[in-house]
């Protein structure tokens, strides 16, 4: 399986083999306990981050936004719109950071690329029949080649929810290494879990290691189409499973809570989050990602407020 | 390189509290001076500044409190249950609007970190207040059958860990149930029993009904053994727990006694390891420690030692020291000098005895009292401090290989407080609180409080519930 990350030499490299064996592999990861989970995320949610470390939080979160918009009712107007705007977040202070990336579906890739061409801003795409997943493989594989040769440099994949809760586990392995080959040298692959759909926190967990295992680059919440989606426990719980990762196979995933963060308030949270859970290696935008649409404006507005001590309000950002 | 995610200090003001240059004793609603004129300083733990002068209690004193107490026992029993009820209410709103002032005074006194005052002490003082208020007016449907009488004149000592928790454990039951209040705080925590006082004053609770004497164990003695005293009820070390019993054995007083711990906080190897280790910190670094249920002994089962104290340690570096009144800080100051050394002393003896210490990277503040988190390993059941209650940051870490192990070993103590349990399993759980010798068994968490939960210990640890219905039993004649 050359596009897994693991090596030949790896330990792990054959928990994949069988459904028996990647149940029992999953199956033997540490379990949660919702109580304790919940109430640690809620604890670090209290901490109070002020004046220089809000300015800090506050630039490296936007730096860290995939601005996205993820409709049917998407133009090429609208993509234009929002590539311009991930280059130049606020155009009344030009020391504002970019955002890592824009989101869009895979038909929208060539007018995104074109709109932030030279400003270091990525586009990323939703391919795989995205949001519910339930295509064939050869349909998911080539919405991720059309959306790689539209120019797309990282690719959201969404996991086949039915397989994994039905454990066909190896079902969903395989499709991950398929989707990742296909994304070649050129882009990263972040995996969907769909948290919501997956229900228990064990199963996230599983979940995780699933998508590691397989060579996601980074694992990501949700789509941001169901009722539950990035939660700062879910967030917390694949904190740890990339950390434990990296020290168990020396290799580093990136993470993306995507869907409901909408205040500068939360979007600090998950920072410390990541700071106190995975530790500083992540804090940078190619390791951590918030997927969101209008968080950007309150992280601006907030930003403006520290630099001049007034709160102006939503007619101060643009509203792309 | 990325700059590191440094949090700003961000302190709690004090501005909130006003804290008065000196305090005098409280005795039939009004604060005096002591009879022989004696004051003593109480100062911040976190930085050895003076707060204020206290009035210190002698014999004469206790004498006129317990006089008072008697005084108005007599009408604060023979009020209705649903009267004595509205002045609790009344005492646990007053303490919910005013519990920012409280928090920020109670770790100024106690050193502990606001976090703690804000998100633990203050909501459960209220809420001791408030469920026995509840209580007050239902006293014949408890199960002591009807018209349980109250016992009269309560003498309480409290200690300096938890001294506004403490306050409401003792009197909330004490006052629901119709019994008057004589009660002395540590000498080194005074300031938040003082202002109780005024909250009993805003409240226009009856003059005598609580009476508050901060000094030191000469007055707490003359409290405990004076004659017109009906019950007893003291939280603090076994070692003065022991001279009590002594004191009261003979006398028809009652008593109950919260002594000391040394709690087993057992990990399994099926545990859900980012939750233990949470329940690892939370249960020997909350309060510093300085906590009678403390899981200070952490039994792990030999085969995931090795990553859970990984895990432990790459925790224990992300603790945060200092100022205890910024809100960001995890671990505050020891209360006094006296707990340092103790704390110094048995930590050296850990050290000479063979067993491995080890700290996180950790700057103590120059001024104050402070021991950096602490953790041994290659602990032994006859080491000293697998033994010795250190009530401070440090952490036994002794390893098992089967539950029938790790049973023997957590009951083999001369305390038996509380006792935590991590594992998966249902079954296992239940198998083992029910052999564990501990007033508390938590499982998958530790250290969670709850004014309808008994709490109280087995063998040294001592005897008598509070809390919950059970505590109501300890003022009541039955």
């Amino acid at each position: 399986m050359p596009s897994s990350a693991l090596t030949a030499a790896h330990p792990l490299k054959d928990v994949a083999a069988s459904d028996s064996a990647l149940r029992r592999f999953l199956h033997g990861l540490p379990g949660v306990d919702a109580v304790g989970l919940e109430g640690r995320a809620a604890s670090l949610g209290t901490r109070s981050i002020k004046t220089t470390a809000k300015a800090y939080a506050i630039d490296l979160a936007i730096s860290m936004v995939d601005l996205t918009t993820l409709e049917g009712a998407d133009t090429p107007g609208k993509v234009r719109a929002l590539g311009a705007k991930a280059a130049k977040p606020d155009p009344t202070d030009r020391t504002t950071p970019a955002t890592a990336a824009v989101c869009v579906y895979p038909d929208m890739v060539a007018v995104a690329k074109e709109a932030v061409a030279g400003s270091g801003v990525k586009v990323a795409s939703v391919a795989t029949a995205f949001p519910a997943g339930r295509a064939a493989l050869d349909v998911k594989l080539a919405d991720v080649r059309d959306a790689v040769a539209a120019g797309a440099d990282e690719i959201d994949m969404v996991i086949d929810r039915g397989a994994f809760l039905s454990g066909r586990y190896v079902k969903v392995y395989d499709e991950i290494t398929a989707v990742k080959e296909a994304c070649g040298t050129s882009a990263r692959l972040k995996v969907i879990f769909e948290t919501g759909e997956l229900s228990t926190y064990d199963n996230i967990r599983r979940a995780s290691w699933l998508g590691m295992l397989a060579g996601a680059d980074f694992i990501k919440t949700s789509t941001g189409k169901v009722a539950v989606n990035a939660t700062p426990a879910n967030t917390l719980l694949m904190l740890e499973a990339v950390r434990d990762f990296r020290a168990q196979t020396g290799i580093q995933v990136g993470v993306k809570p995507a869907g409901g963060i909408r205040t500068s308030k939360d979007a600090i949270k998950f920072l410390v989050l990541v700071n106190e859970t995975a530790g500083e290696d992540w804090l940078d935008n190619h390791w951590f990602r918030f997927g969101a649409s209008s968080l950007l404006n309150d992280l601006l507005m907030q930003r403006q407020k520290l630099a001049t001590g007034r709160y102006s309000g939503p007619d101060y950002v643009t509203v792309d | 390189m990325a700059p590191v995610f440094a949090y700003a200090p961000a302190p709690e003001s004090r501005a909130i509290v006003d804290i008065a240059p000196s305090y005098g004793l409280f005795i039939d609603g009004e604060f005096t001076e002591a009879a022989e004129g004696r004051v003593f300083k109480t100062v911040s733990p976190a930085t050895e500044e003076v707060l204020s002068e206290i009035a210190q209690a002698g014999s004469e004193d206790v004498d006129r409190a317990v006089k008072a107490a008697r005084r108005a026992f007599e009408k604060w029993s023979a009020l209705p249950g649903a009267e004595r009820a509205k002045y609790l209410f009344r005492i646990a709103r007053i303490i919910q609007e005013r519990s920012r002032e409280l928090a920020v005074l109670e770790t100024l006194d106690n050193g502990k970190p606001i976090k703690e005052t804000r998100d633990a002490d203050l909501p459960l003082v209220a809420a001791h207040f408030f469920y026995y208020a509840g209580w007050a007016d239902k006293l014949d449907h408890a199960g002591f059958g009807a018209n349980p009488m109250p016992l009269g004149v309560a003498g309480q000592v409290i200690p300096w860990n938890f001294p506004l928790l403490m306050l409401a454990w003792k009197i909330a039951p004490a006052l629901a149930t119709g019994n008057t209040v004589v009660l002395k705080p540590a000498e080194t925590t005074p300031l938040s029993a003082l202002f109780f006082a005024d909250i009993c004053r805003q409240a226009g609770l009856p003059r005598g009904v609580v009476n508050i004497l901060p000094g030191y164990g000469d007055a707490g003695a003359a409290l405990i053994a004076h004659p017109d005293v009906n019950k007893v009820a003291f939280t603090g070390s076994t070692a003065v727990g022991k001279e009590i019993a002594r004191t009261v054995a003979g006398t028809r007083k009652k008593v109950t006694l919260e002594l000391g711990g040394k709690g087993a906080n057992i990990v399994f190897d099926d545990a859900p390891i980012d939750q233990a280790v949470e329940g690892i910190v939370n249960g020997i670094f909350f309060n510093q420690g300085q906590v009678c249920c403390a899981g200070s002994r952490l039994l792990v089962q030999e085969s995931i030692q090795e990553e859970l104290l990984e895990s432990l340690k790459r925790r224990l570096s992300t603790l945060r020291l200092g100022d205890p009144l910024d809100k960001n800080t995890d671990i505050g100051a020891i209360n006094s000098e006296e707990q340092l050394t103790r704390i110094t002393s048995l930590v050296e003896q850990g050290e000479a005895e063979g067993a491995e210490r080890w700290s996180p990277a950790c700057e103590l503040p120059e001024s104050g009292y402070w021991f950096a988190p602490t953790l041994f390993t290659n602990v032994t059941q006859a080491h000293r401090i697998a033994r010795d209650e250190i009530f401070g940051p440090v952490l036994s870490v002794l390893t098992f290989r089967t539950p029938d192990e790790a049973v023997a070993k957590a009951n083999n103590t001369p305390y038996g407080l509380s006792a935590g349990i991590w594992t998966e399993k249902g079954s296992r759980i239940l198998a083992v609180a029910n052999k564990l010798r501990a007033g508390v068994v938590w499982s998958n968490t530790f250290n969670k409080f709850d004014p309808t939960s008994p709490f109280g210990g087995y063998k040294e640890s001592g005897f008598g519930r509070e809390g919950g219905r059970h505590g109501l039993e300890a003022y009541l004649d039955v």
